[in-house]
């Protein structure tokens, strides 16, 4: 009875918000897609944290410490937006320990050059951001008003990316390569971010019924690769697919198979970088125990005065 | 010249010392705090940017990216606990304390420079450098004032780094060709820095270190082994493509 | 020894005259933490915004506007699910 109630709801736009009735089955799916989210925020914090020490003028070094802060703040809010179902962030993170929750693969690919920065930048917050846009109209308030905070800020990350290979693709010839060196490296993971076809995405049709998903893995896909190809076209650089063709007809990119196995791999944990994060995160946890510990003993004294 | 090279130092201290804060990043013992440290780094990076670019407005040849990244550690004149490793985060808690202690009182001082560059950048600097004062100060309490465990390990952190803080008093030729024209310190902030440092070790029971020995060296471009390490990593790019811009 | 920290609601008043807003919620040990924590995330050093923060624990919230139509009444907690409430040590499953 409530489940029927609770979809007019979802019907009719309305927000669903952290004290409603919800189904189970709704609160468990946004917990996995909130948090997994969060973690990414917060992995995507490593490969370009990677070049904080080796910015190469004072000006790169302090836009992207910028950026990476903000990304800790992403993570931040969506976490925030998660606990309000029920779960505490501490769960959260031992899940992620854990691997029962996973993260977005493409950072589980190293970041090689100073021209990753330009790529990460450009390609994964501008997919990021393509799938944020949608989100911000997804059905529980909490996570929707996460993801329209995050829009705001995220737009000056792609534009950070998208300079520095305007300006390597501009530069030295070691400049030039080193630009298309990192586009080669990250189109494809990028364009994977969107996950798989939605006939293979078994999550989806709920997804979809709940509003918590709004567009399709596939129109999502589609609107990033189109917006992206006349912007590397601007700048000169190729991107690395031999089918990527205009289609008048259909008034969008055509574009070749994406390799499918690399994906499932990658995901399932079998990528360049997954223990490396992971360990990454799971040492700085632990060394950070006793600080935390000690806040705590701290903050009982203070209560007890 | 003098007068660049005393603004060398101040800004030189600073981008060291946020060079090595920002190493932090992602390592933090919590998200919050990680967000706290790259926060300061970046207040620091900026510091050291708006007296570089003094400095070249002075020098006229060199911009601010060249002093950056093309000295060698024998041109760099910050003090020598910018650069020491960050070890926990006891360690790194304790030099931020100890350089925002000298920082905020450095800035309270040269906001009234002869100077007015250097006096508008002091005060520009203060308010941001108060909260880094404030900031590391409570995490010396509570760290102090935590668990054994905790207080064991920032009394260690304390004792060796205790003979680094000389350097803040230091007065050599430079210092005193700049207390004449009114430019730089009129006076010492040894006493005030002692001050609010030993009120916080008592607060956070924690011994204040009996050793009398100082380094010294930073100042005249003499440092301790990890400069050399810090600078390679930081001038790498502009260093392997010398005719490129960024 | 414990390391959950405590979760605060940070409310913000961005400028002087406008209400508080309720931006989000953040993990600290105690109100000074929580006050700088909440400048560093809510207001990236905005000068001159003022703070609150409150413990999660300590805020009453109304009943749901959805109480009446579905079979199942909310409490008087600002989340409906008891994440917030103290577990004895050593319980399990719960």
């Amino acid at each position: 009875m409530n489940d029927k109630i609770f979809q007019e709801k979802i019907d009719k736009e309305k927000k669903v918000e952290p004290k409603d009735w919800m189904p189970e089955g709704y609160r468990k799916h946004l917990i996995r897609q909130i948090s997994q989210h969060a973690h990414s925020e917060i992995i995507g914090m490593q490969p370009e944290g990677n070049w904080i020490s080796r910015a190469p003028s004072l000006r790169a070094k302090m836009i992207l410490l910028a950026k990476v802060q903000d990304e800790a703040g992403h993570g931040l809010y969506l976490y925030s937006a998660c606990e309000t179902l029920g779960v505490s962030r501490d769960d959260l993170i031992q899940q992620l320990h854990e691997g029962k929750a996973k993260y977005s693969s493409i950072f589980n690919y190293p970041s090689l050059t100073w021209a990753d920065m330009g790529a990460i930048g450009w390609l994964v917050d501008g997919a990021a951001i393509v799938n944020q846009v949608s989100l911000q109209r997804t059905s529980y308030g909490p996570y929707s008003r996460g993801m329209i905070k995050i829009c705001k800020e995220e737009s000056f990350h792609q534009r950070q990316g998208y300079e520095i290979m305007a300006e390597l693709s501009q530069g030295t010839k070691e400049q030039r390569e080193m630009a298309q060196d990192a586009l080669n490296r990250f189109w494809w993971p990028s364009i994977m971010m969107f996950g798989p076809h939605d006939a293979d995405s078994p999550r989806s049709g709920n997804a979809m019924k709940w509003k918590i998903k709004r567009k399709t893995n596939d129109e999502l896909r589609q609107s990033f690769i189109d917006k992206t190809v006349p912007q590397a076209e601007l700048i000169g650089l190729t991107i690395p697919d031999p089918e990527l063709k205009w289609n008048e007809s259909r008034g969008h990119y055509d574009f070749g198979e994406i390799n499918w196995e690399e994906f499932w791999d990658v995901v399932n944990g079998n990528g360049p970088c997954n223990t490396q994060r992971l360990n990454h995160h799971i040492e700085a946890h632990e060394n950070g125990k006793w600080v935390r510990e000690a806040a705590n003993a701290h903050a009982i004294k203070l209560e007890k005065k | 010249m003098s007068l660049i090279k005393y603004i060398l130092r101040i800004a030189d201290s600073s981008l060291i010392e946020g060079q090595r804060l920002s190493e932090w990043c992602s390592k933090g013992p919590t998200l919050e705090e990680d967000i706290a440290m790259s926060n300061i780094a970046l207040d620091l990076f900026g510091q050291a940017n708006g007296f570089l670019e003094y400095a070249s407005k002075i020098d006229k040849k060199k911009s601010p990216d060249d002093f950056a990244f093309k000295r060698d550690e024998g041109d760099f004149y910050n003090l020598k606990i910018s650069e020491q490793p960050n070890g926990h985060f006891g360690t790194t808690m304790v030099k931020l304390f100890f350089s925002s202690t000298y920082r905020y009182l450095l800035y309270e001082e040269l906001s009234s420079s002869n100077d007015e560059t250097i006096s508008a950048l002091s005060l520009k600097s203060i308010k941001e450098v108060k909260y880094h004062l404030k900031h590391s100060k409570s995490w010396i309490i509570r760290l102090g004032d935590g668990t054994k465990e905790s207080n064991n390990k920032v009394q260690q952190s304390l004792n060796t780094l205790w003979e680094f803080t000389g350097e803040y008093f230091e007065e050599d030729s430079i210092d005193l060709e700049m207390k004449k024209n009114g430019i730089g310190l009129t006076k010492s902030l040894e006493n005030k820095w002692k001050d609010i440092v030993i009120d916080t070790l008592n607060k956070a029971k924690l011994e204040v270190p009996k050793s009398t020995y100082m380094q010294t060296g930073g100042k005249q471009g003499l440092h301790t082994e990890y400069l050399g390490k810090i600078l390679t990593e930081m001038q790498s790019i502009p260093r392997k493509y010398p005719d490129a811009k960024w | 020894m414990s390391e959950k920290s405590k979760v605060w609601e940070v409310f913000i008043q961005s400028k002087n005259g406008l209400a508080h807003k309720h931006v989000g919620n953040l993990h600290a040990p105690d109100k000074e933490m929580a006050l700088q924590n909440a400048r560093d995330l809510y207001t990236r050093r905005n000068e001159g915004s003022c703070i609150w923060v409150v413990q999660s624990i300590h805020i009453i919230s109304s009943e749901s506007e959805d109480g009446e139509v579905f079979f199942d009444p909310s409490n008087d907690k600002l989340y409906r699910h008891p994440t917030f409430y103290k577990m004895p040590e050593g319980s399990k499953n719960i």
